[in-house]
């Protein structure tokens, strides 16, 4: 349940040890949580990151549900454990993600598998088992981490910016769909974020950090809105981006 | 099936149910019948400020008869005073009916337009509480239908381990079908009111103590000013009285009684219209009108006990985010901890449009009831403030700390564990609540939140 101000009882975090996911789960525990689920494929790792949040709030149940966010069919029971395990599932924020660098697809296509099933096909599995659950509560809020990169996919980046896209359009569609019934979803498109799965590469401009992302989401996630962009700014960036001429947007530097 | 989005009066965190709208015995009988694992809440008019009349993804039985062609479900004997009434009938129509002829309702909150269901539900309390105790003490009896959908008659004699179960139980014993009152005799339809300014908080806690002739008093609340600072922090107008005689009344029909709503507010009002600076104007125009020196008038029913009614839909007020409402009660002692709350809301900025102070009176023989002895202090503010779960927290432990406890029909936000240091009978009342619905049928947004029933037991 939320309760009046904004708080819901029962969090879960899909992808338990992302950073955007870790940092969003410190900023929406508030008083009156009772219940934060991990879902991680490495509990440990996962449990060293909530354990600050977990010493604040000496009332706060943490949990943990292992998953392989490769095997996307298997996240309809995945749902079922977390349900098991808390009851409702007022939030779920959706962060699992995988981002490959270096890989040359033309020597090793089927490296691109893993990509499609984390960030798209295991994700949209993931969605629908939750709106199933969250349409028997009769309330229930998606937290999706999708990202510009769909926005206009650029070469060098067009697995992982294909899938943000795919997934991205998937879950406005679904919050459309599951309008009137109480459940609605939050679309969060960053830009580059500087986190661990990031670490190395080149900051793209209108960077931003985990921290921006989550007091980004805090912010919405008690409002009614479908899409939020970190930094704001960049909706209006990407407004022109997308539609700039081909010509134009292949010669671009990014 | 009706899938409607819901909310209480503070219109926060809404959510969706299933709402079957009956007053038939035979209705409410099959559709508990029809029943999933999410379970059924009955709802009356809606007025309990958080989610104690919500059920998302269950049923909700609206349970009004406003609207009745039919006119008022009630027996009312005008020698006894004896009224019998469906529980969908709200204390508005109950007044209509009762007032011209001489009788008033024994216990009435602020606002007319809640059910005698509701009522028993939270057990409510209104401006009398320190003489004549809280609604369910003026029920004689009461038919509950319990969740295999039999009726079963309980009152203070028979049955009443039941009856004070479902007197404050959230609605979570049983669907209450009609209910006997006792009304209360009166001359006339006006007030004889004293209305008196105190020019800080520790002149309002004198003035309302048991010492300050309190007592004499039928009705008594005073309003307090939480955005004043310095010397003049908690000021507050006093206002104390009881029905006139109607002797007093200068009317050919002493028991006319006309209540009308005045203004309605707008469907659409923008987020942040009540802010500080527009309540601090309003609380210092509304300290001014009061006479600096006690003054004596009448006033009628409406304009003493309903004042909240004047405005339709005021709760629109707060705009989109919807607001809460903070009731809380400190033992008669404790005049340090109402203050020390009134500066932790002052400090964040935290304006209150109408603060109400009142003084109980002695705890009932309900478990789950409210009101105890001591000092409650209301007010209200928007949900969209932030930090305001956080500041919330703070305050509940100063209030748990000095054994004190919230108010269920007004709560959104406390948690499980507040309600348990809070109710000190909780688990006597869970264990009756248990024995009254062994397959765990009543549950609503609230009982989820607080854990007041057991949503292990599945159905």
């Amino acid at each position: 349940m939320k309760n009046g101000v904004g708080v819901a009882q029962n969090v879960v975090l899909f992808g338990g040890t992302s950073e955007i996911g870790q940092a969003i789960i410190q900023k929406i525990v508030k008083p009156g949580v009772s219940h934060v689920v991990l879902v991680s494929r490495d509990i440990d790792a996962a449990d060293m990151q909530i354990s600050e949040v977990a010493e604040r709030y000496p009332d706060l149940e943490v949990h943990h549900v292992r998953f392989n966010a490769e095997d996307a069919a298997s996240m309809v029971h995945v749902v079922a454990e977390v349900v098991q395990q808390v009851g409702d599932i007022d939030v779920a924020v959706i962060a699992q993600g995988l981002l490959q660098e270096g890989v040359d697809y033309y020597a090793n296509p089927a490296a691109l598998v893993p990509v499609a099933d984390v960030n798209f096909t295991g994700t949209m599995v993931l969605m629908y088992a939750l709106a199933a659950q969250m349409r028997l509560q009769g309330y229930g809020k998606m937290v999706l981490l999708s990202s510009v990169a769909g926005e206009r996919v650029r070469k060098g980046n067009s697995a992982y910016g294909a899938t943000k896209a795919g997934i991205d359009g998937f879950a406005l569609a679904l919050d459309h769909e599951l309008v009137g019934s109480g459940v609605s979803v939050l679309v969060v498109r960053p830009g580059f974020v500087t986190t661990k799965m990031t670490k190395g590469m080149d900051k793209a401009p209108f960077s931003t950090d985990a921290d921006a992302v989550a007091s980004a989401v805090e912010k919405a996630i008690g409002t009614s809105k479908t899409v939020i962009w970190v930094p704001g700014l960049l909706q209006y960036m990407f407004l022109i981006l997308k539609n700039l001429p081909t010509v134009v947007w292949r010669r671009l530097p990014l | 099936m009706v899938m409607q989005r819901l909310s209480g009066w503070g219109r926060t965190a809404w959510t969706v149910a299933d709402l079957v709208h009956t007053t038939e015995v035979d209705v409410v009988r099959s559709t508990l019948g029809t029943a999933g694992e999410r379970g059924v809440i009955s709802r009356g008019l809606g007025r309990s400020y958080g989610a104690a009349a919500q059920n998302a993804g269950g049923i909700v039985l609206e349970m009004t008869s406003e609207n009745d062609p039919m006119g008022i479900d009630a027996d009312f004997d005008p020698m006894s005073g004896l009224l019998t009434v469906a529980a969908s009938v709200s204390i508005d129509a109950i007044l209509r009916m009762c007032v011209p002829q001489g009788w008033f309702i024994p216990v009435t909150p602020g606002t007319r337009f809640v059910t005698v269901g509701g009522a028993i539900a939270s057990d409510i309390h209104g401006k009398n509480h320190h003489i004549d105790g809280s609604f369910g003490q003026h029920v004689r009896s009461l038919t509950l239908m319990l969740s295999n959908g039999e009726v079963v008659e309980l009152s203070p004699k028979q049955n009443p381990v039941w009856f004070w179960a479902t007197v404050g139980g959230m609605g979570l014993t049983g669907v209450v079908i009609r209910a006997t009152i006792a009304m209360l005799k009166i001359e006339s339809s006006r007030v004889e009111v004293e209305t008196v300014r105190l020019e800080n908080f520790d002149a309002v806690c004198a003035a309302m103590s048991a010492d300050g002739a309190d007592d004499d008093y039928r009705y008594s609340v005073a309003w307090v000013d939480l955005l004043a600072t310095g010397a003049s922090m908690g000021r507050g107008v006093l206002t104390r009285g009881d029905h006139a005689a109607a002797s007093k009344v200068d009317n050919k029909d002493p028991l006319a009684y006309d209540p009308r709503l005045n203004v309605s507010a707008p469907g659409w009002v923008p987020n942040g219209l009540l802010n500080k600076w527009s309540i601090k104007a309003f609380n210092e125009a509304w300290y001014r009108k009061a006479p600096a020196k006690s003054h004596i008038g009448l006033e009628s029913i409406p304009a003493f006990f309903h004042p909240l009614d004047g405005v339709n839909r005021w709760n629109r007020l707060y705009g989109k985010q919807g607001f809460i409402q903070y009731q809380f009660i400190v033992p008669l002692d404790r005049t340090d901890v109402l203050r020390k709350v009134i500066e932790k809301f002052s400090g964040a900025g935290v304006a209150s449009f109408l603060a109400v102070l009142k003084r109980m009176g002695p705890q009932n023989a309900a478990p789950m009831s409210f009101p105890t002895e001591g000092w409650t202090l209301t007010l209200d503010m928007a949900a969209g403030i932030s930090g305001l779960a956080e500041l919330l927290s703070e305050v509940d432990s100063l209030v748990l700390d000095a054994g004190g406890r919230h108010y269920l029909a007004k709560d959104s936000h406390v948690s499980a564990s507040a309600v348990r240091r809070g109710y000190p009978r909780i688990d006597e009342w869970m264990s009756i609540q248990e024995e009254m619905d062994p397959i765990g049928l009543w549950r609503s947004d609230l009982s989820r939140r607080l854990g007041l029933v057991d949503h292990r037991r599945s159905l």
